[in-house]
């Protein structure tokens, strides 16, 4: 049984080498990553692999998030998507 | 293994970009900081961000140390909790008390168990803050084997003392001594407290100088525009390390000859003299200066 988004939530700026990301419940069921990035033609999809593995680690399983990525390295990205979703429980 | 520590330098916990390149500032010991440089509503996300970053990023040997929020908040112990499971160079506590540190070091033993790291592996340093703080740090120091050194935080201390912090620092002349001699008995390293405005670089060097005077081992930085001056201060001088090794050779040949005082330069050289250009030698080498 996985854990999901009961409220909204929010973590991370908009600073350069981070990544603002924003998680809402997901009522139909599923993930969704949307994601803007300063480098979206060179990292985009493995930015929403780290997203994603971060989730499953979670053990999110329904979850609506949206990022605005500055160039954060995988560390960050993790750390933002953890406090999101934590914040959002 | 034994380090230098002639600076400390303060890193913001929640700002990546600062994390990632905390390790190539060219200071001794970087300190992460979740307490004052985080604001109340960012405190899980920065104590994420460091673990993690702890975990992830390279910092090239410099030692990594976390200053915590204080136990008497609700964020001390889960920053304990988090933290120790990345395994840091030391936790720093602040306005630290015997309790405290009590406190810390058992947690840090059970985490250290759970986590399969060899036991004492992380290591304590108390930020002395507080006047009652000033006055037990030698018991705060020996409540635990992990304690490596002291933290000198004088905008705190003076304000606990109800007094005004002043460039000259006249006011700390106690508490520098204290916290110098104190640490030098209980063999650990003494930070002197920072220099907040980097726009007197005069008033800097001379606030080096007098920490160094005292005894004071290292000092802490907030920019890694200090770090450099810093380490020239508290660098031997060339002409220290040139007489200390003349002073070992002159022994190595007394000692070689059965003399059991002998003199240099026209001076006798004793125990005392002996024992002071080792220091030096020892310092120099650890600063790469011979």
């Amino acid at each position: 049984m996985g854990m999901d988004i009961k409220t909204p939530a929010k973590a991370g700026t908009m600073e350069s080498n981070d990544i603002y990301v924003i998680v809402q419940p997901n009522d139909e069921g599923g993930i969704i990553i949307e994601l803007e990035s300063i480098v979206m033609k060179q990292f985009g999809k493995k930015i929403k692999e780290v997203i994603l593995e971060t989730l499953e680690a979670l053990n999110i399983k329904n979850i609506h998030l949206s990022a605005k990525d500055r160039g954060a390295l995988d560390y960050t990205i993790k750390a933002r998507v953890e406090t999101a979703v934590k914040r959002g429980m | 293994m034994e380090r230098l520590r002639r600076t400390m330098l303060f890193m913001p916990g929640n700002n990546p970009s600062m994390l990632q390149n905390a390790g190539i500032l060219g200071a001794d010991s970087i300190i992460l900081d979740l307490e004052d440089a985080v604001s109340i509503t960012e405190k899980d996300a920065a104590r994420i961000l460091v673990r993690n970053a702890i975990k992830n990023v390279e910092f090239y040997g410099t030692e990594v140390v976390v200053r915590i929020n204080p136990l008497s908040s609700s964020f001390g112990l889960k920053d304990v909790e988090e933290i120790a499971k990345a395994k840091p160079d030391a936790i720093m506590v602040p306005k630290a008390t015997e309790e405290d540190i009590q406190i810390v070091d058992e947690m840090l033993s059970s985490i250290e168990t759970q986590e399969g790291f060899p036991h004492g592996s992380i290591k304590i340093f108390p930020l002395i803050e507080t006047a009652y703080g000033l006055e037990n740090i030698d018991s705060i120091i020996r409540t635990s084997s992990r304690a490596i050194g002291v933290l000198l935080g004088a905008e705190d201390l003076t304000a606990d003392l109800g007094i005004k912090r002043t460039r000259e620092g006249e006011e700390i002349f106690y508490a520098r001594s204290k916290v110098a001699s104190t640490c030098r008995a209980c063999k650990v390293d003494a930070i002197d407290t920072p220099f907040a405005d980097m726009n007197d670089c005069r008033g800097f060097n001379k606030d080096i100088h007098k920490a160094k005077s005292l005894g004071l081992t290292g000092k802490a930085a907030i920019n890694p525009r200090q770090v450099d001056t810093i380490h020239e201060v508290f660098a031997p001088a060339e002409e220290e390390i040139k007489y200390a090794l003349r002073v070992i050779k002159a022994m190595e040949e007394a000692q070689r000859e059965g003399k059991g005082v002998f003199s240099l330069d026209g001076k006798m050289v004793d125990a005392p003299i002996i024992a002071r250009a080792q220091n030096v030698v020892k310092k120099a080498k650890l600063a790469g200066l011979v």
